[in-house]
């Protein structure tokens, strides 16, 4: 039981970083229709400019988490702005080829820059758990676990409370309606890629200092993105929420119960297995936003 | 004109070897001649169907480790082992095909990364079977009768033929009935629907060669360098197809051939120049390029260039 409650403490820990991941991912899926493969070199992109910010520049870890944010949406939106706009209304496998060729070109440059060792980045947590009877948590957790509940808030607040966010809702709805009602389509797509990207960079800048800093580790996180995503149905704020939480819990279940090789197994099983059997995700009512 | 070009082209790759400096060129047409095969395979798929398979380094892996299995543990001759690979390799694009039912565009995408990924760790974690990530060594090079094809000159003749047998496999197969199937629901599957192309059958049968032919190439690769490993698996594999699919032209013959040629051939030559993160860079921006300029690829391009003849 105690190991049980511990795996699913573990579980929850991750979970809330994928449903960052998972929460930018669906909002560029459902709302400009674009599959975007790049999205977990955004979360590298995060951890390398939070390692970098730390290491480099020598700011605070708190300044350099924020700075990981403002990074991740200026390149986001820089690359919606270049890439994407002017591909608006070809194919989705169309955008889906550009986004592949960023995606490469994105990590490779990382492996250039940086080199293929991997980097810790250094925290001022103390290392000692926090122990609850039998439970014990590191710090470090607990507060990559806070901030990512206190992001996943923002966002929700974002898109609910605010002018943006309204017009982003409308968007997706009805994205010519929308436009006939002077909403400026190409300023939302390009404000919800930087959004986006900007949430996947704050999850690598958090999960940066849990685990290692290396060039490849955006393969793992867009993939959990999508299960992520796949799990809470497209678009969906609050499904890519608790998909995120499902998710990180399935597989320290799988790791810890079935075996530790597997773990990443997990996420491409619910993939297959959901769009098998549930398609429109398993929180699903109907395709909208929020 | 058109047919000595073509007898000019089927004599330099028959003598190719004779007059080629080493046999290091002759290693770089061989792997050509593979990723030829590859690539035609994909573009079955993504050409003539419009399905995107981004876990196509699975069919590719599946086939090197059957024949490399088959051939290091129940002692099967090359000539046995190439067609289970094709067959197991083709069974798993089966079961892929039955997903493609339902689903479409990203979500077929999906599928198809995760069920690599899936195959991928399975050859890293099943140690008994597969040896883990220290992979397979000493698959034997194939015999034909007394010969053993042990040669690169031997093998590149061996990798040649079935390179032109799966091009010849291609061209039948979308000039037929069944190729004009695919190209109707590629450009309207609910209206060839209508008109009774059943969408479920060709999609199948669709995914089902090109997985096999994926296979074959894979058991080729085996064979070749003696060794499999999880790497077989690698994404990059797979990229590197869609790259040449894409930059040939997806939905002609002759595209995912210039396409494999081009881009086997010219990292090897760049390989002095560069490392392979640089090439690798390069691919990404490329594949950016491309879809910009030449969305169609070199070889509609080209065709578009050059005066109408008539045939």
């Amino acid at each position: 039981m105690d190991v049980l409650l511990q795996h699913l403490i573990n579980g929850l820990v991750l979970g809330g970083t994928y449903a960052l991941l998972g929460i930018g991912l669906t909002l560029i899926f459902g709302l400009m229709n674009v599959v975007n493969f790049a999205h977990g070199e955004f979360y590298t992109l995060g951890a390398y400019t939070a390692f970098a910010a730390l290491a480099l520049a020598g700011v605070g870890f708190f300044t350099a988490l924020g700075t990981a944010i403002v990074v991740g949406a200026a390149l986001g939106g820089l690359c919606e702005r270049v890439l994407l706009r002017p591909l608006r209304g070809e194919s989705i496998d169309t955008t889906m080829l550009v986004m592949i060729g960023v995606w490469i070109a994105m990590q490779n440059a990382e492996l250039l820059g940086w080199g293929g060792v991997a980097k810790t980045i250094p925290h001022p947590f103390p290392t000692a758990p926090l122990t609850l009877g039998p439970l014990s948590v590191a710090p470090l957790r607990v507060f990559v676990f806070v901030t990512a509940l206190a992001l996943i808030a923002a966002a929700h607040l974002l898109i609910q409370r605010t002018r943006l966010g309204r017009a982003m809702r409308a968007t997706f709805q009805d994205r010519d309606t929308a436009a006939l009602m002077g909403v400026r389509i190409g300023r939302i797509h390009t404000a919800t890629f930087a959004f986006g990207s900007a949430l996947a960079a704050a999850a690598g800048a958090l999960l940066g200092p849990v685990f290692l800093v290396y060039p490849s580790m955006g393969d793992l996180a867009s993939l959990k993105a999508f299960s992520v995503v796949i799990l809470g149905g497209l678009g969906n704020l609050a499904g890519a929420t608790l998909g995120g939480l499902v998710l990180g819990v399935a597989e320290e279940l799988g790791a810890g119960y079935v075996s530790s090789g597997y773990r990443d197994a997990v996420g491409f099983v619910i993939i297959i297995l959901v769009l098998l059997f549930r398609p429109s995700g398993l929180f699903a009512r109907a395709e909208r936003i929020g | 004109m058109i047919v000595l070009a073509r007898t000019a082209l089927a004599v330099a790759l028959v003598t190719a070897p004779l007059w080629l400096a080493s046999s290091y060129h002759v290693h770089v047409l061989i792997m050509a001649g593979i990723f030829v095969i590859l690539a035609s395979s994909l573009n079955v798929l993504l050409g003539y169907t419009g399905l995107l398979s981004l876990g196509h380094a699975a069919f590719f892996g599946i086939g090197a480790y059957t024949s490399a299995l088959l051939a290091l543990k129940l002692e099967w001759s090359f000539w046995l082992a190439l067609p289970a690979a094709a067959a197991l390799a083709g069974t798993a694009g089966w079961a892929i095909g039955r997903l493609a039912l339902k689903l479409r565009g990203a979500y077929f995408v999906l599928v198809t990364i995760s069920f690599a990924g899936v195959i991928a760790l399975v050859s890293t974690n099943w140690m008994e079977l597969t040896n883990g990530p220290l992979g397979l060594p000493g698959i034997p090079a194939p015999a034909l009768g007394p010969w053993s094809l042990r040669t690169k000159t031997a093998y590149y003749y061996l990798v040649l033929a079935a390179a032109a047998v799966a091009y010849l496999v291609c061209a039948r197969l979308v000039r037929s009935r069944i190729g004009r199937a695919f190209l109707a629901l590629r450009e309207n599957e609910p209206l060839a629907e209508s008109v009774g192309v059943d969408s479920t059958h060709y999609l199948v049968l669709a995914t089902v060669v090109s997985a096999a032919m994926a296979g074959v190439a894979g058991s080729l690769y085996a064979h070749y360098t003696r060794f499999v490993s999880p790497e077989v698996f690698l994404f990059s594999y797979t990229v590197t197809m869609v790259i040449m699919v894409v930059a040939g032209g997806k939905g002609t013959l002759a595209g995912p051939v210039v396409g494999a040629v081009l881009f086997t051939i010219l990292p090897e030559a760049l390989r002095e120049a560069t490392s392979w993160q640089w090439q690798m860079l390069v691919y990404g921006v490329l594949l950016v390029l491309l879809v910009f300029f030449l969305p169609r690829g070199i070889v509609p391009g080209l065709q578009r260039l050059a005066p109408r003849r008539t045939p």
